[in-house]
Order: C-alpha cells, then structure tokens, then sequence
C-alpha cells in the first residue's frame, strides 16, 4: 500500500517536471547564452561542452524549476565569478561609455555632418555685379 | 578640427594596445576576495561517514586548496603544496573525483592535506567560483576569503604571496 | 635542403621590398623598376611558399611547423591546406596575397600616370617589407627541429574541412586588398594629386578587394555554421569583429568613392577612410596574433609579436594619418551639393556606417580598456552588440533605398517622397503582413521584411526609368538585392528558429517544426585520423519521407579531441540541423535537433552582394586597354 502510494507520488512529480518542461529549457537555455564559459575560449554557457558548463546549466535549470528569477539566477552567477562571466555588461559607471557610445558615435556624426553642410554654403561665396562681369568675359 | 583628434586618438588606441600585452585576459579574479566563505558540509574523503564545515576551522589561518585525480597540473604543484603544508594547515577539496582515483593518488605522491574534502558533484566548488583545478584559497580567522591564487602553485608565489599572508594574518590576530 | 631554398627566397624578397620601398618613393620616375620589383618579390614568395608546401606534402616533420601542423594520417588536401593553419604559416598566407596584389597592380596600372604607378606600388613595397621582416624575425615558417619528431601533432581537427580551402585565402585576399586602396591614398597624399581621376582609379581595386572580404567573411561564417555543431553562424567573437569592422569601413569606401569619382566630392574623407580601413586590417591581425583578446580564433599566442606587429600599425597607419594631417588642408572641397542630395544621402551612408565600426569596436575593445585602467574584469557578449547594432543599421538599410533615387548635387525631398511612396507603402504593407504566413506574428520580424523589400523595391525603382544602365548600376541593384536577401535570413532566423535537445535511443523520436526525427541506429565509423559513431535519423514530415541525416561524433586520436559533425539538410526555405552530443548510460545519446529557417539565405544574401560588386568592378569605364584601344585607332 505504502509502496503504491510513492509510486503515485513519484510519478505525479515526473509528470509535473515533464509538463513544465518545454518553458524551463526555453529559459534555461536563454539565460545560458547571456553567461560566459570560464574554461573556454570566449563561447557561451549554451554553447559549450565543457563539464564546468554542463554542471552550471544544470545549476540554472534547477534553480529556475526552484522558483527562482532570471535575476536570481544571473545574481548566483556574478557572486561566484565576477561580472566576467556576464555577456551583457551590467549599466553601471564604468560601462556607461560602452553603452551610450554608440549613440555619443551616431550623434557626432550627424553633428560633424550638419556643420560640414552648414559650412559649404557659408563657403559659396556670392559674385557681386562687377564680378559676374569680370567672370563673364574671363569664361569668353 | 578634425585633424588634433586623430593622432590624439591613434596614440591612445597604440597605448591601449600595448598595455594589453601585459595582461591576461584569460584570467579571472575572485570576487569572494574580503568575504565571507560559502559555507558548506562535505564528508571527508577518507572517512565517508565524518563531516567538516568550514566553520570548524575558525579562529585559525588556514589554506583551501582545490585538486583532483585527473588533473595533470595538480600533480605539478604538489611538490610545492607540501612544502607549504609545512608552516599552514593545508585542507584539500577533491573536485568531481572518484574515492577510488583520488585515494591511490594520495597514496602514490603523498597526502599533506590535514584532511580532504569530497565534492564529488562539485557543488560547493561553484560556491567558491572555482573554474579550473588546482585553485588555492587563504582564509583567516574569521573564515574570511583573503586571497585566491588560478592555476598551479609554483614555489615563488607560495613563499612571496601565500606565506607572507598567512604570516600577516597570525601575527594581527 | 627546399626549406632552407624557401627562406632564402624569404629573405631576397625582403631585400627587394626593401628596394621596392625606397626607390621608387625617392625617385616616382622608376616606375619600372617599381614593377619589376613588385612581380620579383611575387615569383619569390610564391616560391617560398611552394617549398612550405612541398614540406608539407612530403611530411617533412624537421621543419617546426610542418611538425606541429600536421601528421603522416593527414589526408593530402588537409596537408596542403594546414600549411596556412598556424601563425607562421598563415603570414606568409598573408605575405603571398600581398605579392598577389602587388603583381596585379604592376600588369593593370599602365593607364595611371607612371609617377602614381611608381608611388603606389612604392608603398606597397614597405608594407610587404614590414609583413616580410616580421614573418624572418619572429615568426620563420622554416625553422629547423632537431632531433626531428618521428610524426606531427596533427591539424587542429576543426581545421580538417573544406572550409578551410577557402576560407583564409578569401579572407586574406579582402584584408591585403584593402592595402592597395591605402597605397592609392598615400600615393595621392604624397603626390598631392587628389581628385576624380584618382578615385577612378582606385574604385575597382577597392570594390574587389571588398567583393573578397564578402566573400571571406560569409564563408567563415558558413563554416562555423555546420563545422561547429550548435547552428550558430555569427558569435561577435574579437576576431569576426576584426573582420566586420574593415568590411563596414570598406563599404562606407566604396560608397565614398562614388561621390569622388562622379562628382569630386569628398576627396580628404575618401583618404581617410582608405586609410582606416586598411588600419582595421592590420589592427585585426594584432587583435588575432598578440593574446590581447581571448577568442576561438586566436593562433599561439606570443606576446612579443604583438609587439611587433603593434609597431607595424603605429608605423604604417600613424605614418599614413600623419601624412594626411599635414596634406589634407591642400586637398580642399570637391563640387558642392545641397542638403538634400545624393551625396548627403552617401555622407548619411558613411556617418552610419563608420559609426557602425565604432561601435563593434568600441565593444571589441572595451574589456581591454576596463582591464587596463585596473576598473576589473568584464565581458561584452552577442547580447551587446545585437543591441547596439540593429538600431544603427536599420536607418542605413532605410537609406538605400532613397539614395540611388536622389539627384547628384540638388535633390528635390517632395519629389523623391512622391517617387517613393508606392514602395514605402507596399513594403510596410507586406512586410508588417508577412509574418503572418509563418503563423506568428512579430513586429520585429515584419519591421525586418518591410526593410528588405523596401530595399528591393527601391532598386528596381532605379531601372523604371530605363532598362539600359551602365554595369555599374546594375552591379549596385544587384549588391543591395544581395543585402535584402541577407535581411530576409537574418530575420527569419532570428524571429523563427527554434531547437530541441533530447536523449534518444535508436527507435525514438523528436518532433520540431512540423518535423518527425526518427533515430534508427547508432553505427561506428573509422577515419583516416578519427573514429567515432555516426547515427542515422530518417526525418519524415506529415508521415511522407523528407531525408536520411548521418550526423557524426568522432574522436580525433592524435590531439585527443572530441568533435561533433552537424548532420545539415540544406533547403531553400528551411536548414534542418541534427548533431549528436555525448553518450549517456542505457545506450541513449544526446541530440540536438533545430530547425533553422531561411538561414541559407544569409550566406546566399552575401554571394549577391559580391556578385554585384563584381558587376560594378567590371565596368566598361574601367577597361582601360579597351577605351584605349578605341583613342588609338579613332587618332589613326
């Protein structure tokens, strides 16, 4: 009877593990490719063979199937290995240059265009009446 | 205008550049430096049915150091952890190893481990953000991480970094 | 005895370099001295690298890198192609497609003036007696090993593929191209003969050079697609980024070009970016041989080449912006244009562009900074730069379309936007319906299909007038149906793919997309320098047989790696990608199952685009001999 009972109990966990399945590899397998592989030569945790990467998306879908957040999870990450392991550099003062850069490069060059437009009016000089003359019989 | 900013901006980017030589981007620095370390119980290697905390070494200066069977480097650096096990206590953490492997490895190169602790999943290894075997832990009284050494210890940084530490922290008490 | 033959070659062919350099800088009348010189140093290095070769062949393991590059097992086309699958023996890769080059420009420069001929391949004469110099001092392919190893360490198994044929070669041929549109700036700056003609010149060497860096990059791309096993094509890896930064430099070139040529404009800015370009060249090869930045590309790493090759770049590029510095304020302003023009409209194109390689360098570089100046350790992935960019080149993708339809010199916005609202409309129509026919609506992927029959529309807008343009033109239409189509795979891909890992036995099965992937049998496989297994998956769609998949995993015996081999059934709508991962207990395997679809259009996307710069490469006003020809015989 008891048996029979874990039995139940048993199963109805594996269904429950099995129903919520296809959500939990989608995002354990999204937040792999935002971590780093330590061990390897620049690839991510979802791309990566290696054991220590095997055992950390093992870690991330466990603690996901836990309940945890994303966050939660990118936090555990950061507290062991440093900032390092996270793809997608964290906003903060050291990092505002990287990204805002792109934008600081996007709005310079349309400044640096404006002016050099600006300035190529300004440099068309207007002939005067006795120059149009001297430019009109210099052209003869 | 344009023209101060260019050689401006192509010797700081040589600057850069050559300052990148003399780095390693391969390394990566602990950031369990100055805090408290993760706790854990493990059984002990010898004796399956012991257990040790990290807790129990309070009130002493002692060093974590993280090795297995099936790594070649922790071979390499054994002679020098020896020799440090001489003047601190040395514990050792078998990382994802098999009792059968890593107790015959003890006994063929020697063990200066007080003890070893066996994480055989390495889950307590992730705690202490342990990437590639051997690392090398000091931790003082107070159970605070003080330094992490990457890679195999040779002789130069055990006397200079590791011994000096551990000289510092026993005399400030 | 023919590696020692090979690096006296080296060595003469430096001193002509030498020779190559300084003469005809001297003194621009000797120009043919200057192609002597350049088709000299061409035999030499060819020579040295048939003696690499012959090593090779011949499994001479006493020269050092034959023995750390290959192996007796080594099927003979990866022999030969592992010649340029290290450090050294890549340079001089590298080495020979300058010589290539340099020949090229020494048969095809007899329409220039012979003082330009002489100041170009003058340049190009210290460029190769840098690469040269390097290559003998730090980086000798022919140094001896004694006692010589009875057999080689082996290609890398990653190496040990078609791709590999091709890939460097194209890639190299891009990077040193970029070397001759350099040569002709600093030849124009030294000359301080700076205009139309000059741009006319300098087009189709720029635009070839271009064509191959295309033609690289998408073949590197193809590879690590089906070579590395896990269906991605593009990582932003520092060394794809070495390669990306000059191919949008380059192409923000050719644009420029453009202007100089048609209208005279833009002439210091075409100089500068000539010289940046190739800058980006040589900062990609530091970038890739120094150790500075961690990648799966990087070769052995040695930091005391880095500092070589660091003070390569701080001669040649700091030499070239030096120059141009003091020459530019000579070179003054081209024809003028209004605001609303085709040359604003280019300059937008350019504004966009470079400041699209500023950002994948900013991003490539920023760790290096944050180390540096000791502010830690930080990493900046796929996720940053796939931010960043998309915004940045979605208004240069908008642009294209309006570009080609504006006047030179004065265009007219309400006329343009009269000429234009049929396809603005019928792209935000198709495009935001389109997704869908995938039955998942998205708004980025329709923002994606809109630009890219935006960008059709418009340039077959171009031809609405007349069907009779210059190759030139339709050269132009058809590189920017090329990058459509790339648009097209890009946003399918990203929008739609999806995968599935499982652990199967034989007799199971996965379903994805529609697809049913039925694994039959796990069978061993042997080759020349591997085993391994080779699983067999009959893939069937509604019941009805679509194809048989063999994807492999083998284990490489001399450098004791393991490799997957991605079983890939390629389809004009669709690639369906099967690899086998690792072994687990109960005879079940790991699999990977995706389905990717439109992806072949991304690599198809980027053959069009070269395809049209070769169209516009070949351009009747390029063919000099024939326009020549025709002055001759109307004068007779």
């Amino acid at each position: 009877m008891a048996a029979a009972r874990v039995l139940l109990l048993w199963l109805a966990c594996v269904a429950a593990l099995a129903a919520e399945s296809p959500g939990l590899e989608k995002r354990t397998a999204a937040l792999a490719h935002e971590l780093r592989c330590l061990v390897c030569q620049n690839q991510t945790l979802a791309d990566s063979n290696a054991p220590l990467a095997v055992d950390l998306r093992n870690q991330i879908r466990e603690q996901l199937a836990a309940g945890k957040s994303e966050q939660d999870v990118l936090d555990f990450m950061v507290a062991r290995y440093g900032e390092f392991v996270l793809y997608r550099p964290p906003l903060r003062a050291a990092t505002l240059a990287l990204w805002i850069g792109p934008f600081v490069f996007l709005a310079l060059g349309v400044w640096l265009l404006a002016r050099r437009l600006a300035r190529r009016r300004a440099a068309e000089p207007e002939l005067s009446g006795a120059e149009r003359e001297r430019a009109a019989k210099l052209l003869e | 205008m344009k023209t101060i900013w260019l050689p401006l901006g192509f010797i700081a980017l040589i600057g850069l550049l050559a300052a990148g030589l003399r780095l390693n981007p391969r390394e990566v620095p602990s950031p369990l430096i100055g805090k408290p370390a993760p706790h854990f119980e493990l059984p002990l290697l010898h004796e399956p049915d012991k257990r040790f905390t990290q807790r129990d070494m309070l009130g002493k200066v002692w060093v974590l150091n993280v090795w297995a069977s099936w790594c070649p480097p922790c071979l390499v650096e054994h002679p020098v952890v020896t020799e440090l096990a001489g003047s601190v206590p040395v514990i050792g953490l078998n990382y994802k190893d098999a009792r059968e492997d890593a107790l015959p490895w003890l006994k063929r190169n020697g063990d200066p481990y007080q003890f070893s602790v066996y994480d055989a999943a390495g889950r307590i290894a992730i705690d202490y953000g342990v990437y590639g075997v051997p690392e090398t832990y000091v931790i003082d009284q107070k159970g605070v991480i003080r330094y992490k050494h990457i890679g195999p210890l040779t002789r130069e940084v055990a006397q200079t970094r590791l011994r000096t530490l551990v000289k510092e922290l026993d005399g400030g008490g | 005895m023919i590696p020692e033959l090979g690096q006296v070659a080296l060595c003469l062919a430096l001193a002509v370099a030498l020779v190559q350099a300084i003469v005809p800088l001297w003194n621009p009348a000797s120009a043919a001295l200057a192609r002597t010189a350049a088709q000299g140093q061409g035999l030499l290095i060819a020579f040295a690298f048939g003696c690499l070769t012959y090593a090779f062949v011949t499994n001479d393991f006493s020269v050092q890198y034959v023995a750390m590059h290959s192996n007796s097992a080594l099927p003979l086309h990866y022999r030969v192609s592992g010649v340029w699958g290290g450090h050294e023996g890549s340079f001089l890769l590298w080495c020979l497609m300058l010589s290539v080059w340099m020949v090229a420009v020494s048969v095809f420069s007899s329409h220039l003036p012979e003082d330009m001929a002489a100041r170009v391949l003058g340049v190009m004469g210290v460029l190769s007696a840098g690469f040269l110099a390097f290559m003998l001092f730090t980086s000798n392919p022919f140094d001896r090993l004694f006692p010589a190893p009875p057999d080689g360490r082996d290609l890398n198994p990653l190496l040990q593929d078609p791709g590999m044929v091709l890939h460097p070669p194209m890639l190299y041929m891009g990077y040193v191209g970029l070397s001759v549109a350099f040569s002709f700036a600093v030849a124009a700056l030294l000359s301080g003969r700076l205009d139309a003609a000059w741009a006319r010149w300098s087009r189709p060497w720029t635009t070839v050079a271009w064509v191959f860096l295309t033609v690289g990059i998408a073949l590197g791309s193809g590879w690590a697609y089906y070579e590395l096993g896990w269906g991605g094509w593009w990582f932003w890896d520092p060394v794809e980024n070495a390669s990306f930064m000059p191919w949008l430099v380059a192409t923000a070139l050719i644009h420029s070009l453009a202007v100089t040529e048609k209208r005279g404009g833009f002439r210091s800015w075409t100089v500068l970016l000539a010289i940046v370009a190739f800058g980006l060249s040589l900062l990609g090869t530091f970038l890739v041989r120094s150790g500075v930045l961690t990648s799966v590309h990087a070769f052995a790493v040695d930091p005391k080449r880095g500092i070589f090759i660091l003070m390569l770049l701080a001669l040649f590029i700091g030499g070239a912006l030096a120059l141009y510095a003091w020459r530019t304020a000579r070179i003054g302003l081209g024809g003028a244009f209004e605001p609303v023009s085709r040359e604003s409209l280019l300059l937008g194109n350019n504004v966009l562009l470079v400041a699209a390689a500023g950002t994948v360098f900013l991003g490539t570089l920023y760790p290096l900074l944050i180390d540096a100046v000791g502010a830690g350790k930080i990493s900046v992935g796929p996720p940053y730069f796939e931010t960043v960019f998309v915004p940045l080149m979605a208004p240069a993708l908008f642009l294209m379309g309006v570009g080609p339809l504006a006047r030179w010199k004065r265009a007219s916005l309400p006329e343009l936007a009269v000429r234009l609202r049929w396809a603005l409309g019928v792209s935000l129509a198709l495009g935001f319906l389109s997704p869908l026919l995938f039955g998942n609506w998205s708004a980025m992927v329709g923002f994606g299909l809109a630009l890219a029959i935006w960008i059709v529309s418009t340039a077959l807008l171009t031809l609405k007038k007349s069907l009779r343009q210059t190759r030139a033109h339709y050269g132009m239409v058809v590189a920017h149906i090329g990058v459509a189509a790339f648009v097209v795979g890009v946003t399918l891909v990203k929008g739609y793919e999806s995968e599935q890992d499982a652990k199967m036995k034989p007799g199971e099965a996965v379903e994805l997309a529609g697809y049913a992937f039925r694994l039959e049998e796990i069978a061993s496989v042997k080759g020349p320098n591997y085993a391994g297994a080779q699983a067999k998956f009959v893939v069937s769609r509604n019941g009805k047989p679509v194809t048989v998949m063999y994807p492999e995993r083998r284990h490489y015996t001399v450098q004791d790696q393991v490799m997957t081999e991605a079983a890939i059934d390629p389809g004009l709508t669709r690639d369906l990608y099967v690899s086998l991962g690792d072994p687990l207990e109960g005879g079940a395997w790991l699999v990977k199952v995706q389905h990717k679809p439109f992806i072949d259009w991304i690599w198809g996307g980027c053959l069009i685009m070269a395809l049209g710069g070769l169209l516009a490469a070949s351009d009747r006003r390029y063919r000099f001999a024939i326009r020549e020809r025709r002055a001759a015989e109307a004068a007779a």
